[in-house]
């Protein structure tokens, strides 16, 4: 075991505390973006109940096709991160690195994937502003639900951007053998954040994708 | 460290599991269930993050005060949309009759 990475910071009595502090503190960062994501979620969901039929008619204009692919990769990614946690467990420092990589690319090809619909949102003129066009009976509650679906898949994007970074950051410190299979907490960390992230999109597509049914 | 080490068949059957689940959301949305349809979305929803919590961040195998904490964020979340749909749904929609 390597001493300087298992180092215990004077005020925690061993290690085991030191870990349970991290990943309490983690935990309650994790509330805050609960929150955080709550708020626009409880927008949604006022919305929603009040103009169920312009959300339903909304909807069926979101690809869903590309829709259920993102979510397919993103679950991917979280199988790749966790295998990235598990791989510095067992002290297999190539493996945490490829397993982090894969994360980084398949949170890109999510975001490529997500830029592709928004570009085709513009062309069907369905951004919220003046350019927006939809038909007359639904127009004005479409536009919201629109306008909360830039705002939800955007917010989300921000993190998974956020996300891809902080991956890479810790497949750098991976390769440099910062990892043991004492000490990995901050990529444990970074686990709890991504796995977070995939979480919320578990969530908007339903609440996006799959609004009443496409029969 | 936390000295719990998963056997990678069980992140792959998780995996499975979860795949599994998103193919079984997709299909329902083509099945007119009126109002059941946004039932079952979510509740695949809730599945599949219960699966992400508790094998992917290993809240499973954590202690309670973990448990606690994970609690009291979606606690909060239900707090926030029971309070604000109490209003929101139960406002009367009676044309303005004051003078």
């Amino acid at each position: 075991m390597d001493e300087t990475t298992t180092a215990v910071a004077h005020q925690f009595d061993d290690a085991a505390q030191q870990h349970e502090a991290s990943t309490l503190g983690m935990w309650v960062f994790l509330a805050t973006e609960i929150m955080f994501f709550g708020g626009v979620i409880m927008g949604y969901t006022a919305y929603r109940a009040l103009h169920a039929g312009a959300f339903e008619a909304a909807s069926r204009h979101l690809d869903i096709v590309l829709g259920s692919l993102n979510t397919a990769v993103l679950l991917t990614s979280s199988l790749t991160m966790a295998l990235a946690v598990r791989s510095a467990q067992v002290g297999k420092r190539t493996s945490i690195v490829v397993f982090l990589v894969l994360t980084m690319l398949l949170g890109v090809a999510f975001l490529g994937i997500k830029g592709i619909e928004y570009h085709q949102k513009f062309v069907d003129h369905l951004v919220p502003g003046v350019g927006f066009s939809f038909s007359v009976r639904y127009a004005r509650d479409a536009e919201m639900f629109f306008y909360l679906y830039f705002v939800m898949t955007g917010l989300h994007a921000l993190h998974m951007i956020a996300g891809v970074a902080v991956v890479g950051a810790m497949a750098v410190k991976a390769a440099r053998g910062r990892f043991t299979p004492g000490y990995y907490t901050p990529l444990e960390m970074t686990g709890l954040y991504w796995h977070f992230v995939d979480i919320v999109w578990i969530f908007l597509f339903p609440l996006l994708y799959l609004v009443g049914n496409r029969v | 460290m936390n000295g719990h080490i998963l056997p990678v068949r069980v992140y792959v059957t998780v995996f499975a599991a979860l795949l599994a689940l998103l193919a079984g959301t997709i299909m329902a949305v083509y099945v007119n269930l009126g109002g059941f349809n946004t039932v079952v979305s979510l509740t695949i929803a809730v599945a599949k993050a219960l699966l992400v919590i508790l094998f992917f961040m290993h809240v499973r195998f954590s202690g309670r005060l973990v448990w606690i904490y994970v609690g009291v964020g979606f606690f909060w979340l239900a707090i926030l949309l029971a309070l604000s749909m109490s209003d929101f749904l139960t406002r009367a929609r009676v044309p303005y009759a004051g003078g």
